[in-house]
Formats: structure tokens, C-alpha cells, sequence
């Protein structure tokens, strides 16, 4: 019987009470349109096509964020200018399949696509959420500031020949015998 | 006119009065609800989120009326017109104030615990005629609920009626203008909180529409303004409840003199809707077992037990 009255009545009793408190609590709530949240820049949204310091595109047309990309929602072709420098002739990325999982971003070997704290990308057509490079190009240099590929990289474009980039030595002469 | 008993302005004022606060009570609710789960609620619709029953009520009125071909349809559409009927027709026989009410009746307590028997079929009713296996669950369990409840419910309030020697519930408001009847009655308000949870099956009660278990029990197949009927009778009990708890263990109208006496009732009965809703905030629904073996093993002995003792106490004085 004590039992009885402790389990059925005391605890009910201890749970109101406790449920009471909280309406002096303040709401979690957060409000959103009215009130914005911070967006860490960090932050997994939508995806973007950056340039490097000079101005032109950094994407070299690799492929690799398509393979990376678990739900295969980019889409691009290679093209090769005259200097040499490769880059990508359409670059589509279907924002109603990406999952924002940023893998895009990771396998990227020039820092060219990159992930910004924008999320809202609501539309009322489905085929406007398939952006095309001129909707995903931006002028600036998104998240990283001073990185250039061609002047790193020992790829060979017009100006610029084998060992010239930063920090590259000089191509070795294999027939020479010279130190 | 004046406002009199059975007057015909008291009595519009009172039904107008009962349906409006009904159908604010699903905001009050709603609020009270997401302030105890620390959230905001409905806030958008006009200021404080007001105007959100209108907007629901918009809806409610212009979706499909549809019954469904299976379902036997005179029962179907009887079902929440009675459910309506008996609790408006309860709000009958509550002295809302001195001389505000809308009959005077010898047999009261009778009355509204015959009414809330009625209330029954209309659960049952709803549930049968919509063949569905969910339905037909929810108006099993909710026949079983209400038919056992109600035993101690109106065992619970004879301590009361012995106590002021009537049934008559403007008496017994006025029985108690010594001592409300919650002090010496305490075990049967409570029983009778218990039991008038169970009659309105509110949560944690709600076994009859469980969503968890049988979808909405037995309002499953209803939809547009029938389904509405059900959703506003369930407030209207809660409001009746409220006001009849008031009015059989807190006095009524009675209060210190600087208010007017409609607006005590207000008050108390505002406070026991709140903690009806604070109930539903806190408490877990129980097993339909448990909740059978609760009333008939523990509650109905403990009503009757109080019964007897009161009964003792009333002759031995």
C-alpha cells in the first residue's frame, strides 16, 4: 500500500512540480526569419567555384569532387586553354541531390570548390536548383586567401616551364653526370 | 433584461461564453504546452499568436466533409453531434454565479453524471460506425474507460452531497460558505480529479486516441468540421470539469469580495484548466491494464472507504 501511494502518487507529484518549474524557463526557441542565426564560416552550405589571387578560375577539371561526391550530383567537362591550363568547359552541380557533405571540398586539389555558410536555396521550380558555373563562380578567393595552383604546381603552362614554380628545384638532367 | 437564472440573455451569454472559451483553450493550450517544454508555441498569427484558432478554424472549415463509404453513415455523422449536445446540455445545470445559470435543478449532480454517461455513445458510436480496426480499439477501450470511471466519479461526489444535503449544485455552492469541501473532502476531489480526467480522456488518460498506438483511436476516419466537433467537445469537457470541481470543492463563485463572484469562478476554474494541461505536459500515458486495475482495485475502494467514513463522521455529529 505505502508502495503503492509512492509510486503512483509522490512521483506524479515530483514530476508536475518539475514540469511546472520550466515555464519560468526561457524558451530554446531561436526564431529564424526574424532572427538570424550565426553561421559559422565553417558552416556546410551552399557550394561555390572560387578564383585564385589573380583572378582566373581555379578549377583544373579533375573529376575527383564527382567521384567524391556520394549522391553524384556534379557534373563537368575537361577543357584545355592555349597556355596549357586546364579547366572545366561546364561545371553543374544539382543542389536538389547535394547532401552538403562538404567531400567536394576535401578531395579538391587546388581549393577550388568550397562549401559557405549560405543555406537558403529554396525554389519553386526543381530545375532551378541545378546551378551551372556561371551561377556557382565567385570573384574572390573564398576561404583561402593567397593560394595559387599553377604558381605550386610543376604542371608546365605557357610563362611558366618545368621547375619554375615555388620551391621546385630544377628538373634533374638524368644523362648528365654532373653533380 | 437582467442577468437572472433561465433569463434568455444569461442563457446566450453563457453558451457563447462555454464555445468561445472552448475554442480558445486549444491556443491556451497549445502556449501552456510549449512554455512547459521550454518553447514558444503559436506566436505568429495576430499578437501572441491570438488569432491562430481563427486561422484553424478557417481550415477546419474549408476542408473536404467526408465520410467515408465503408462507415455506416447516420451513426457516423451522429456521433459527434451528441458528444455536443451532452456537454452543452451539463453547462446547463452550473451555477456560474449568483444569479447567473441557466436552470435550477433539484438533481443536479444526477443530471450532469447522466449526461456524462451519454457522452459515452457518442465515443462509442464514432468508433463503431467508422469500421475501422483502429477506431473500433480506441471506442473498445474508451466504453471500458468511461463506464468504470464513472462509478467512482459519482461515488466520489456523494461525500459531497451528504455533506450539504443536496444535489442541487447552487446548494452545495452555498453549503460551503464555512469551508470549501476540498478540506474535508480532499480524498475525493482527488478521486474525482482522477476520474474527471479519465471521463474527458485527456492525456495522460487518452487511451481511446492514443496516437502512439491506434493511430487516433476513435476519431481516425473523421475529418473537416465532424472531426472538429469531437476536438472542441473534448475542450468543452475539460471546461467542464474545470467549473465542476469549482463548483463542488473550491465554492463556486465564493471569494474575497473585491472581485465580482463570475470572476472567482473564472479564476478557479482557469487554474484547474491550467493544471489539466499541466498534466498533460508532465504525466506518461499508463497502459490500458494498468489504467483498469488503478480505478477498480485502488480508486473505487478508497472512494468508498471515504464514503463510509464521511458517513460515520456526519452522523456521529
Amino acid at each position: 500500500m505505502f508502495t503503492l501511494v509512492k509510486d503512483t502518487l509522490i512521483s506524479q507529484v515530483v514530476t508536475l512540480w518539475g514540469v511546472f518549474k520550466k515555464i519560468f524557463v526561457k524558451a530554446d526557441t531561436v526564431e529564424y526569419p526574424d532572427q538570424q542565426p550565426y553561421m559559422f564560416p565553417r558552416w556546410r552550405g551552399r557550394i561555390i567555384l572560387s578564383r585564385d589571387p589573380d583572378g582566373e578560375e581555379r578549377c583544373v577539371a579533375c573529376n575527383l569532387c564527382a567521384v567524391a561526391c556520394p549522391v553524384d550530383c556534379i557534373a563537368l567537362q575537361k577543357g584545355e586553354m592555349e597556355d596549357g591550363r586546364w579547366y572545366p568547359e561546364f561545371f553543374r552541380i544539382n543542389f536538389s541531390r547535394c547532401i552538403m557533405c562538404g567531400f567536394c571540398e576535401e578531395a579538391c586539389p587546388t581549393n577550388a570548390i568550397q562549401l559557405t555558410p549560405d543555406f537558403e536555396m529554396a525554389e519553386y521550380v526543381r530545375q532551378d536548383m541545378v546551378w551551372e558555373k556561371e551561377d556557382l563562380l565567385i570573384d574572390g578567393c573564398g576561404k583561402y586567401h593567397d593560394y595559387n595552383f599553377y604558381r605550386v604546381a610543376g604542371k608546365q603552362i605557357a610563362g611558366k616551364d618545368k621547375g619554375e614554380a615555388l620551391n621546385e628545384a630544377k628538373p634533374v638532367d638524368v644523362r648528365s653526370l654532373m653533380p | 433584461m437582467t442577468l437572472e437564472v433561465g433569463s434568455g440573455l444569461t442563457i446566450g451569454l453563457i453558451l457563447g461564453t462555454v464555445i468561445v472559451v472552448a475554442a480558445m483553450l486549444i491556443w491556451v493550450e497549445r502556449r501552456l504546452l510549449s512554455f512547459w517544454q521550454e518553447r514558444l508555441g503559436p506566436n505568429r498569427v495576430g499578437p501572441f499568436g491570438l488569432l491562430q484558432v481563427v486561422a484553424d478554424m478557417i481550415k477546419i472549415f474549408t476542408k473536404e466533409d467526408w465520410v467515408p463509404p465503408f462507415a455506416d453513415r447516420f451513426s457516423f455523422v451522429l456521433a459527434p453531434a451528441i458528444i455536443m449536445t451532452v456537454i452543452l446540455l451539463s453547462f446547463a445545470v452550473i451555477p456560474f454565479g449568483p444569479n447567473i445559470g441557466v436552470v435550477e435543478s433539484n438533481i443536479g449532480v444526477l443530471f450532469i453524471l447522466a449526461m456524462a454517461s451519454l457522452g459515452a455513445y457518442s465515443v462509442m458510436l464514432g468508433g463503431l460506425s467508422s469500421d475501422n480496426k483502429y477506431a473500433l480499439l480506441g471506442s473498445l477501450r474508451a466504453a471500458a474507460q468511461m463506464v468504470s470511471y464513472e462509478v467512482f466519479m459519482g461515488i466520489s461526489l456523494l461525500g459531497v452531497v451528504a455533506l450539504s444535503g443536496s444535489f442541487n449544485l447552487r446548494t452545495i455552492v452555498e453549503a460551503q460558505e464555512g469551508m470549501w469541501f476540498f478540506i474535508p473532502q480532499f480524498i475525493g476531489f482527488v478521486i474525482f480529479l482522477i476520474a474527471g480526467v479519465a471521463e474527458s480522456h485527456r492525456l495522460p488518460f487518452d487511451i481511446p486516441e492514443a496516437e502512439q498506438e491506434i493511430c487516433a483511436g476513435y476519431h481516425t476516419e473523421y475529418s473537416g468540421m465532424k472531426f472538429g466537433m469531437f476536438f472542441v467537445g473534448e475542450y468543452l469537457g475539460l471546461v467542464l470539469v474545470s467549473s465542476l470541481i469549482t463548483v463542488l470543492f473550491f465554492g463556486g463563485w465564493m471569494g474575497p469580495s473585491f472581485l465580482p463572484p463570475i470572476v472567482w469562478f473564472a479564476l478557479k476554474s482557469g487554474a484547474f484548466i491550467a493544471f489539466f494541461i499541466l498534466l498533460r505536459a508532465a504525466i506518461p500515458r499508463p497502459r490500458y491494464d494498468q489504467l483498469m486495475s488503478y480505478g477498480w482495485l485502488f480508486l473505487l475502494p478508497l472512494s468508498l472507504i471515504n464514503l463510509l467514513v464521511t458517513g460515520a463522521i456526519i452522523l456521529s455529529t
